[in-house]
């Protein structure tokens, strides 16, 4: 196990660091001045020295990449271009939109697809078994916005049940204004996520199934369902856990386009408007926490995969 | 149970046929001029216009079907770059021995670590918004994916004694990758390919939706499908054509790869 959690470890060391050179070097090395993004049209050489010493672009590469190192080691990550205001700040602003939108969601598909996967796979042999199959076949080709389209004209448009989109600005002072506002996005989330669980959860379950344990429990007495509950759902969890963190980083990622869709002031949104506007420090500000994120989600659900499995924690000690 | 399979390959083919024949139709003929807008604005389906025209008066079904190339382009791109620089890359790490193979290993650990999405959301905060820098985005990130799986099959295709029979008759390295090792991961490679197409095309879509791919005029359903969010009471049509085409496209490539995989993998024909 320690010499598992030393490479993982390193590997996750290892892609922050990369993803910090990544973030600096593409968007320093790739055509176009960031100091354009604060001069007027026509702008003296002068004005053009200064907007670059302003920026820090005056110095040298590698003393720049140092110093974007040491803010993110100061957790400062610089002043948008546009706003002019730190970007620290405006991303944490962002977070009561984003991570409530993404757990949620991600709780909610997991509960949906976790009792609907076993279903598909214990009774595919029943007229639901295949019909569940065919909904998250097409579950999966559904674009997360699209979904979120139809649902705004469905219960918003025409039902006029639910708001359409945005955020209350002050937040969640009034916290049944903020969930109603969340209810559509965490739904077009979630429906999306069960779908591509479900077909994880079901193939596990099925793998489980076709197992000799399971034979050999009911071999040994047990009914099915006993066996199911006590050697077939905790073998099934194994390559589910994996998937799971995996899929934690993905709803992230959906919920990053839903919250242009319902116009929620997230941090895709903000990463959005920052391509948009050329506002590098923001760019580089929410790609290095999402890229974070991400990966010590990775790190953390394939650690919980070893300590869950006793038979992985056996192979990597030897 | 394998009879069921091959109809689900027969359906996604079918699918896919149906968005192929569709886009290699629009290559001869197109109802409208894609930039002729004498239909008026957002007229409703039927009549000349047989999908009605969006909000510029551009006749949507020409739109749609302008939108399928750049749905099959961006597959057929992504697949292209993904696969042979994938492929490539795996190969030569499934060959690397010692120090090498943990490098290798870790590396592709690393590079399949980043989220496709937030990659291309990168290059093209970099390079700009464009049809060609989405493919190659959504390609590199393929990439990667593909390298991980082709040197783990390569690493045990080598273990096989076929390879040692040919080693030992004398064949050259070069000539057993491209007589043995090639033909025994091709299968599985080229359903991960499969696989990763369809998942191109949305991560395209999604792309466009945000602003990020094709530019305007040219009419990706991404694009047309954020487009059409304004006016969806209106010309609901609009915003369900593209959205359903995606769908149709994405279901026929995954049900393809499913019963490709299961045509080409006896062990999994059994079991499902």
């Amino acid at each position: 196990m320690s010499h598992y959690l030393v490479r993982r470890t390193a590997i996750l060391l290892g892609s922050l660091f990369l993803a910090a050179v990544a973030l600096f070097a593409l968007l320093r090395l790739l055509p176009g001045d960031p100091a354009n993004a604060l001069l007027p049209v026509g702008a003296t050489p002068d004005q053009i020295d200064a907007a670059r010493r302003e920026l820090g672009t005056d110095a040298s590469l590698p003393s720049q990449f140092l110093s974007w190192l040491a803010g993110i080691a100061r957790l400062d990550l610089g002043k948008s271009l546009i706003s002019t205001l730190p970007v620290g700040p405006e991303i944490t602003a962002r977070l009561p939109v984003t991570v409530p939108l993404t757990l949620t969601a991600f709780v909610l598909a997991v509960l949906v697809a976790v009792p609907v996967g076993v279903l598909a796979a214990a009774r595919a042999d029943r007229w639901y078994g295949p019909v569940i199959n065919a909904v998250a076949q097409l579950g999966i080709a559904v674009p997360a916005f699209w979904l979120g389209l139809l649902l705004i004209a469905g219960f918003a448009l025409n039902l006029h049940v639910l708001p359409a989109g945005g955020f209350p600005p002050d937040g969640w002072a009034d916290p049944g204004l903020a969930l109603q506002s969340l209810i559509l996005p965490c739904l077009t989330v979630a429906l999306v996520m069960a779908a591509s669980m479900i077909r994880y959860v079901r193939a596990a379950t099925l793998d489980v199934l076709g197992a000799d344990y399971l034979r050999t429990a009911r071999a040994l007495g047990a009914g099915a369902r006993e066996a199911m509950w006590r050697h077939g759902l905790r073998n099934a969890a194994v390559p589910v856990i994996a998937v799971l963190a995996m899929e934690l980083a993905t709803t992230f990622l959906g919920a990053v386009v839903v919250e242009s869709v319902f116009a929620l002031p997230g941090l895709g949104s903000l990463l959005v408007r920052g391509i948009s506007q050329h506002d590098y420090p923001v760019i580089q500000g929410v790609m290095l926490v999402s890229t974070a994120t991400v990966l010590v989600v990775g790190f953390l659900g394939d650690v919980a995969q070893r300590l869950v499995d006793p038979r992985l924690r056996l192979r990597s000690a030897s | 149970m394998s009879r069921r399979r091959s109809v689900h390959l027969a359906i996604g083919l079918a699918l896919v046929g149906l968005v192929v024949g569709a886009v290699l139709m629009s290559y001869l003929w197109l109802p409208f001029a894609p930039d002729d807008t004498s239909g008026g604005r957002l007229t409703a389906p039927g009549g000349d216009h047989l999908l009605g025209t969006d909000k510029l008066g551009r006749d949507l079904f020409t739109q749609l079907l302008i939108g399928g190339r750049i749905a099959l382009g961006t597959a057929l791109g992504a697949v292209a770059v993904g696969g042979v620089l994938g492929v490539g890359a795996g190969l030569l790490a499934g060959f690397a021995t010692r120090w090498r193979d943990d490098v290798a290993a870790v590396t592709l650990d690393i590079l399949i670590a980043f989220p496709t999405l937030l990659l291309a959301m990168l290059i093209v905060a970099g390079a700009g918004a464009s049809l060609g820098t989405a493919i190659l985005a959504i390609g590199l990130a393929m990439a990667a994916i593909v390298a991980r799986l082709t040197r783990v099959l390569v690493k045990q295709v080598l273990t096989r004694d076929y390879i040692t029979a040919a080693r030992i008759a004398g064949i050259s390295w070069p000539r057993i990758v491209l007589g043995h090792v090639l033909p025994n991961i091709g299968p599985v490679v080229l359903v991960n390919l499969a696989l990763q197409a369809g998942l191109a095309v949305l991560a395209e879509a999604s792309l466009s939706y945000l602003g990020l791919g094709t530019p305007p005029p040219n009419a990706s359903w991404g694009r047309m499908l954020f487009e059409a969010q304004a006016t969806v009471l209106t010309a609901p049509v609009a915003a369900l054509a593209p959205g359903l085409a995606l769908v149709v496209l994405v279901v026929g490539v995954n049900l393809s790869a499913d019963g490709l995989r299961d045509l080409t993998d006896p062990t999994r024909r059994r079991s499902r």
